[in-house]
């Protein structure tokens, strides 16, 4: 065989094993949107919605309590983190750019953002669930928050140095505080991808389990109260898929196709709204 | 005349101290923010060594060598956390790293245009998906599969080489080292994909065309050209990839087998990682001892992930640096 076949042999090898690659990853991405939603279908019901977690072995229940404890924390996490996100994006892209102490936040919350969330969970369980004695919601929500801020503290600040400079100075040339300039002028051009990352960060907690465990706990019952142990959907899931009860398995697809479903449609709407952005 | 000059500039000057205040509080507003994050490392750091403090007292450095895990006779050891998550994790990037160099060659070099996108976001989505889900898909769905089908012929072609042949015998139930492996890989895939397709983005085009010019197969072109220019962000994307595996919990939770036994060196039997002892027994371990050793356990697994992730980004920095320039 002559070096020119033997390159283009190698060559055709190399990029169909690159083509097998691709297929192998989407494989598994099919595979398991599949059977979620072929074994998650069966169990929605109206009864998913307003039913509660039933005890072990009993047919008739649903998981109305771990859906609202879930909408309970991601949404308290999410207006907890979001505003601390967004300022010290703002501190970061607007005034630490090149100070000390900018460029060690900046790497810190790029750590913290790669950190295992199973960490934040303990680190809040050791400062909080210790010392009140007691497995709460709000420390569910706390961990969550933290989780929160630094996806929020990357998206804000990306999305600020992409607001040109020149409508910063076109600002400050009519006479405009920093402050002002920063709210109305940078953050108003940023503001769909501020968005973007806030969507992001909810998608990202919505799905978070091992933080919840060490913190909120779970709940058989419907509660509302933020200093008991609340129910969630990832915890909830996490016990009844463990079980060896039918009932309970059957419950926790359908959770699972509940936050699987939700959690893409966010990352898709993030994605389209900032391709909009950036067209314009 | 000139004392509405003076007037006015008095005015100007006030209204400007007002504003300036309003600026002042404002940055530093933003400043002690960023502090709280600062904090928060640091935070994690000590508290967990605090809660962590009666295990690093009794066992020092012996908690690292010891095998035993033991609640009631309250003797602990986290050698077999440990290995599990480190095998767990070679496992995935051994299976992740050339799949993900696969896709991106494929989504930078192969696909066509119209494709790259919907390729690329569908690998993303990947890694958006929750880990439960990947968890519990991975024990009641992958884990049977994987029994009936993989590990016989696993067991029956590298299970016979010499040496090598060890790590795959032993009991086929699915769950095991090699399936919460696995479960892994597909996980990380996503993450050092995407950072491999960037930084295979960012090779000059005309570094490329030259060497296309020249001659070149592609093939040639990605792996003589385009790698070595890119080689510190890929270490650094397999840096970020094995971050996200040693901390990974649900998916290997789920199916690793949660055993603190270690008896022999087959990849098949059912272990344990660091994630998984915490969220198996961290619920039902009483105050004292089993607690601490489980927040050493943590404590472990932070100093571990954080040590990868400055590596990573000390790989990363040179591609970042000019991401900063506003």
């Amino acid at each position: 065989m002559n070096l020119l076949s033997r390159r283009k042999l190698i060559n055709k090898i190399a990029l169909s094993l690159s083509l097998g690659a691709m297929v192998f990853g989407l494989f598994w991405l099919a595979w398991i949107l599949f059977t979620v939603l072929k074994l998650g279908i069966g169990g929605l019901s109206p009864d998913l919605f307003v039913k509660m977690t039933p005890p072990p072995g009993t047919a008739d229940g649903g998981l109305a309590n771990a859906i609202a404890g879930s909408a309970m924390m991601v949404g308290l996490g999410t207006l907890i983190g979001s505003p601390v996100g967004v300022l010290v994006g703002v501190y970061l892209a607007e005034y630490g750019l090149k100070t000390p102490l900018g460029r060690v936040t900046r790497y810190v919350n790029d750590l913290l953002l790669s950190a295992p969330s199973i960490v934040i969970g303990l680190f809040v369980y050791a400062v909080v669930v210790a010392h009140t004695g007691q497995f709460s919601g709000w420390s569910g929500v706390l961990a969550l928050a933290l989780i929160v801020v630094p996806v929020v503290v990357r998206t804000t600040e990306n999305m600020l140095m992409l607001v040109p400079n020149s409508l910063r100075e076109a600002a400050f040339a009519l006479g405009a505080p920093k402050r002002v300039v920063i709210m109305s002028i940078a953050m108003r051009a940023a503001k769909s991808g501020v968005a973007t990352g806030i969507l992001l960060a909810i998608a990202r907690i919505a799905g978070e389990t091992a933080p919840l465990l060490f913190t909120a706990l779970s709940n058989q019952f419907w509660s509302t109260n933020l200093n008991q142990p609340l129910a969630n959907l990832p915890v909830t899931i996490f016990r009844f898929a463990m079980s060896p009860f039918a009932e309970w398995q059957q419950l926790a697809w359908a959770g699972v196709l509940l936050i699987t479903l939700g959690v893409l449609t966010l990352n898709i709407v993030a994605r389209v709204f900032l391709r909009q952005d950036k067209q314009h | 005349m000139e004392s509405v000059f003076v007037k006015t500039q008095a005015n100007g000057a006030l209204r400007r101290r007002k504003t300036d205040l309003g600026d002042v509080a404002f940055a530093w507003l933003t400043r002690s923010v960023a502090f709280l994050v600062l904090l928060t490392l640091a935070g994690i750091i000590v508290g967990l060594a605090f809660a962590a403090w009666p295990s690093i007292q009794k066992f020092g450095l012996s908690f690292l060598t010891t095998t035993e895990w033991n609640p009631p006779m309250e003797r602990f050891g986290a050698v077999v956390p440990i290995y599990g998550t480190i095998v767990t994790s070679i496992i995935a990037l051994l299976i992740a790293v050339p799949v993900s160099f696969g896709i991106a060659l494929f989504l930078t070099e192969l696909s066509p245009a119209w494709l790259r996108r919907p390729l690329g976001t569908a690998i993303e989505l990947l890694a958006a998906i929750p880990s439960i889900v990947y968890g519990m898909w991975g024990l009641l769905v992958f884990a049977p599969y994987f029994s009936e089908y993989v590990q016989p012929v696993l067991a029956a072609t590298l299970g016979k080489l010499p040496l090598l042949g060890k790590l795959f015998t032993g009991p086929q139930m699915g769950i095991g080292l090699l399936a919460a492996g696995i479960i892994l890989a597909i996980m990380v895939i996503p993450f050092i994909a995407s950072v491999m397709r960037d930084v295979f983005e960012v090779t000059p085009q005309m570094v490329k065309e030259s060497a296309y010019g020249l001659g070149c197969t592609t093939w040639e072109v990605v792996w003589s050209v385009v790698l070595p220019h890119s080689k510190a962000g890929v270490v650094g994307g397999i840096m970020l990839g094995l971050g996200r595996a040693l901390g990974e919990t649900m998916a290997v939770t789920f199916v690793i087998g949660n055993t603190n036994m270690l008896s022999s060196a087959s990849l098949f039997m059912p272990g344990n990682s660091i994630t998984s002892a915490l969220a198996n027994e961290f619920a039902e371990a009483g105050p004292g001892l089993h607690t601490a050793a489980l927040m050493e356990l943590g404590l472990i697994l932070f100093v571990i992930t954080l040590i990868v992730l400055v590596i990573s980004k000390m790989f990363l920095a040179g591609l970042s640096r000019g991401e900063g320039a506003k």
